[in-house]
């Protein structure tokens, strides 16, 4: 039962629409990722469900009832900046006590609920702290608990790691997603990170020029991008042309410069014979083969131009005769390898490879 | 000196390190009347005393007659007297640069100890009101000074050595002693942050040090350079009190002359006219400033202090740096401190005479009360400019903070007008438009708080503009997603971190209602004199006691300012950039 529901929200800026006829829904408790490159109307969206901002068309209705007409400060949502907006003018204490003094807690209530929150995010014994001498993750956290505090119905987060650097980041995905889920609240979570979107995300919904693309859990959008641009997007950049030559229950053969390639991992596309499409092959999709490939085998021989150790897998990069060139992670060891400028060939897995449909230009 | 001018440089500092903005709030819940106020109260005290200096100037009788316009360039007189203000604006400037530069290289590029002190003195004596540094003078360096009568005795003279009283010297040592921290400020603090090691690239490049300055430094300072001296230019032109006082009867810049042909010879007309020069050439300068100065503000390969400065080591450095600092501290110490030590001095010995004599009524005396009445006057005039600009000021920059309506790019140059425009001219303007109906404020006690706030309004919007706008939108945002309602993220928001700045306006109108001199000589009715006015009445009479009674008052309105001015530096300090 969704508990948020977006229908058709629509903004436009001259031209422009951002965003543009987007839908989506939240269930109680559920954490969803609005992911998309900067620009693409994801903190729009955000400001308009928390009331900063109107709508030029469309509805956002929580719990079922419309909230256009709910002034921001009665709307009881929480919002968390990027800049975390913290008050300078105020300590920590103060800082988290903000909402539930806007509630009129009585004082002890209020001093119970703040240390249990501080508790929550790490930082007992910050009370008394200036907000402006804290380090970055630290006022990332006291945002956090002021968001928190008032135990908003609804929780927005607007790129909560996007001022952090990046081994702080992937400490305090984890950690996040744990403490979101663990008071159970509901959040929508805004951030052009894919790597994040999928630690925090229950469900990702992924937005281009205004516009919804794909929506779908982390696993479904991964396995089955539903355009190029997701494709892209998710860093998949093994793409090329192809066309449909033979389909069978299951699994298809495509045309493509690189030869012909065995598909069995369709994905929600129905292809038909004669179709142009685009290829993608995942990056783990290859083997390394040493000995002469057979007729069936999915391979593809190419000039061996870039390679680079990984620690658990080695990163290759191939040129193949047509000029294309394709990269891929595969498992090997150094001297099963060819040296830089060998020839290399590849067997590559059909189920890491499927069919999007073809953008028209 | 004019001055409204004097705290225009505190203002600079913030136009100088402009710091990002970001787009902000509007006054939306406020009642339309509340936001036409400052429109109001400019358009009634300001553009319509300026529109009938207009009207006397080019249409005396009501119909158009330039007979006062003509009569500037039919004698030689008035274009002696523009001759005069131009050329001795220029000496001072350029006495002002070259005395201040070496100072503003070891402020740039050298720490010491007591370095910051030493900054905020020197700043001290801009922010004097001309009739203090007029006193200040007089008491170093006059006939009774304490300097003149030690050579008569030492030397047995009958008459004081040193007689600079009403001489051009006096005029231009006043005027350096007054801007000599604009340059220390403007160019010193454009230098510090200037890279040294593209001089020290031009001296591997084989350039000595002196090529090195001239080819490098020189042109990258240039802009702040002339920024600086054309504000110092502004300020000498526009003298008043210096002039007057000091000057004496033989000279005359252009406002010292539209006051005499006011008080003295009652020629309106003229008056008007040479106002209405003035207002021309004041503007078209100014103007010319702020397109240079945003100039200034733009990086050129800047760096922050710390890295450009060093502490001196060798004997050079420390010689460099030792000379400029005495010479600062005599150049801009020694007057203030001779006017307290002269305030003191009863002719036998120190005591507090000159003091106690404010509080006595005496027969005779330039006053039918007792002089102290004028502190009681300045004082509460003070009180009602401090209220009447921050309400004002506030408003004001709310309607400029919002940087994308159009109605605050249109206000904006329109409340810093009155900063281009000169105190003799507003008090002038007020003489001759607002004693009849449908305005008759001649005999209101009023008409000088009002005078004042108008010279106050634009620094309180300027102090509090900044800070305005430097709040972020976001924290308005949360704290009204977290449950506040408007008025309460104002209570909340706004006003703790806007409190500060307000402070600090507060101060500024103060100690500028404190000081004010040039328009308040025209406007003051005699029954009601302010500090700087009984001061200036005491300098004219003879007599010891009168002159005791003068400098006495002087250092209490220099420790006024003083106060004010360091209070200003103390809670402005870090503030700016901060949130």
């Amino acid at each position: 039962m969704p508990i948020l529901e977006i229908r058709h929200l629509t903004k436009s800026y001259g031209d422009e629409r951002f965003p543009d006829d987007i839908s989506f829904t939240v269930n109680e408790g559920e954490i969803v990722c609005l992911l998309g490159p900067s620009g693409c109307g994801k903190t729009t969206l955000l400001r308009i469900i928390a009331g900063l901002e109107t709508a030029d068309a469309g509805q956002v209705l929580f719990a079922g009832r419309d909230v256009r007409d709910v002034p921001v400060h009665h709307r009881n949502f929480g919002l968390m900046f990027q800049d975390y907006a913290l008050f300078p003018h105020k300590n920590v204490f103060e800082n988290v006590a903000f909402g539930l003094r806007m509630m009129h807690l009585p004082r002890t209530e209020v001093e119970t609920r703040v240390r249990e929150v501080l508790e929550l995010v790490g930082l007992s014994g910050f009370e008394e702290r200036d907000v402006n001498l804290l380090a970055g993750g630290e006022q990332q956290r006291v945002a956090l608990a002021r968001s928190l505090a008032p135990r908003p119905r609804l929780l927005m987060l607007d790129e909560p790691l996007g001022s952090l650097d990046r081994t702080l980041r992937e400490r305090l995905m984890n950690e996040l997603r744990a403490i979101l889920k663990g008071v159970g609240v509901t959040a929508i979570y805004v951030t052009h990170d894919q790597e994040e979107a999928f630690t925090v995300a229950d469900r990702v919904v992924i937005m281009n020029h205004g516009r919804k693309v794909q929506e779908g859990t982390p696993q479904d959008v991964y396995q089955n991008p539903a355009t190029e641009f997701v494709a892209r997007f998710l860093g998949l950049t093994n793409l090329l042309p192809g066309k449909v030559i033979g389909v069978g229950k299951g699994h298809a053969e495509v045309e493509t410069e690189i030869g012909r390639l065995e598909i069995s991992n369709l994905g929600i596309g129905n292809w038909e014979l004669g179709v142009e499409a685009t290829v993608l092959i995942r990056p783990e999709a290859a083997g390394v083969i040493t000995e002469s490939p057979l007729a069936d085998d999915n391979a593809i021989v190419g000039t061996l131009v870039e390679r680079s150790f990984r620690g658990g897998y080695y990163r290759l990069v191939i040129r193949h005769a047509s000029g294309l060139h394709l990269s891929f992670t595969v498992q090997a060891i150094s001297e099963s390898l060819p040296p830089l400028g060998a020839s290399i060939c590849l067997s590559l897995r059909s189920e890491a490879i499927s069919l999007l449909p073809r953008v028209q230009n | 000196m004019n001055e409204w001018m004097n705290g225009r440089m505190m203002n600079d500092k913030h136009l100088l390190f402009a710091y990002s903005h970001i787009r902000t709030f509007t006054i939306r819940y406020s009642p339309l009347a509340i936001r036409l106020l400052p429109l109001v109260f400019l358009a009634v005290f300001f553009f319509y005393p300026l529109l009938a200096i207009f009207r006397l100037s080019l249409a005396p009788q009501g119909h158009l007659d330039l007979a006062a316009p003509a009569k500037l360039v039919s004698t030689t007189y008035y274009a002696r007297t523009l001759w005069f203000t131009t050329w001795q604006a220029t000496v001072s400037t350029l006495l002002t640069v070259i005395l201040a530069m070496p100072g503003a290289y070891i402020f740039a590029r050298y720490r010491f100890p007591g370095k910051s002190l030493l900054q905020a003195l020197t700043t001290v004596p801009f922010v004097m009101p001309t009739i203090v540094v007029a006193a200040a003078f007089n008491a170093l360096l006059g006939p009774r000074s304490h300097l003149n009568l030690a050579l008569m005795a030492l030397f047995g003279l009958q008459r004081p050595p040193i007689n600079l009283q009403h001489t051009i010297w006096i005029i231009l040592l006043a005027h350096v002693f007054y801007n000599y921290t604009v340059v220390l400020r403007i160019v010193g603090g454009f230098w510090a942050n200037l890279n040294p090691r593209l001089e020290e690239a031009a001296r591997l490049l084989g350039a000595d040090s002196w090529r090195a300055f001239w080819q490098v430094t020189l042109p990258l300072l240039a802009p702040a350079l002339v920024a600086a001296a054309l504000l110092v230019f502004i300020f000498c032109f526009t003298s008043f009190g210096v002039v007057l006082i000091l000057g004496g009867p033989r000279f005359a810049t252009l406002e010292v002359e539209i006051y005499r042909q006011t008080v003295h010879l009652f020629n309106l007309p003229l008056a008007a006219t040479l106002s209405l020069a003035q207002i021309t050439l004041t503007l078209a300068m100014t103007s010319v400033y702020t397109r240079l100065q945003a100039r200034t503000a733009r990086p050129l390969q800047l760096r922050p202090q710390q890295t450009t400065q060093r502490w001196p080591t060798t004997w050079r450095d420390r010689a460099l740096v030792g000379g400029n600092v005495v010479f600062m501290v005599v150049l801009l110490l020694t007057p203030l401190l001779a006017l307290a030590e002269r305030s003191l001095w009863t002719g036998r010995g120190y005591a507090l005479t000159n003091y106690s004599e404010l509080f006595v009524n005496r027969r005779g005396s330039v006053f039918f009360v007792p002089p102290v009445e004028a502190v009681r006057n300045s004082l509460a005039f003070a009180a009602l400019t401090v209220g009447l600009a921050v309400v004002l000021g506030v408003i004001g920059a709310y309607l400029l903070a919002d940087r994308k309506s159009r109605l605050s790019r249109w206000l904006d140059p329109i409340f810093m007008l009155p900063l281009g425009t000169s105190a003799v001219t507003l008090g002038f303007g007020y003489i001759i438009a607002l004693d009849r109906p449908p305005l008759n404020l001649r005999t209101s006690p009023l008409l000088i708080p009002i005078a004042h706030t108008l010279v106050a309004f634009p620094f309180v919007v300027r102090t509090v503009l900044p800070v305005l706008r430097g709040i972020h939108p976001h924290l308005r945002e949360s704290a009204s997603v977290l449950g506040a309602s408007p008025a309460r993220v104002w209570r909340e928001i706004d006003l703790p971190i806007v409190s500060r700045a307000l402070l600090v306006g507060a101060v500024f109108a103060f100690t500028i209602s404190m000081g004010e001199f040039g328009a308040t000589s025209l406007i003051a009715r005699p029954q009601m004199p302010t500090m700087p006015i009984a001061i200036y009445r005491f300098l004219g009479q003879p007599g010891a006691l009168n002159y005791g009674q003068a400098l006495a008052m002087s250092t209490l309105l220099m420790l006024v300012c003083a106060v004010g001015f360091l209070s200003i530096e103390r809670f402005r300090y870090g503030e700016v950039g901060e949130f």
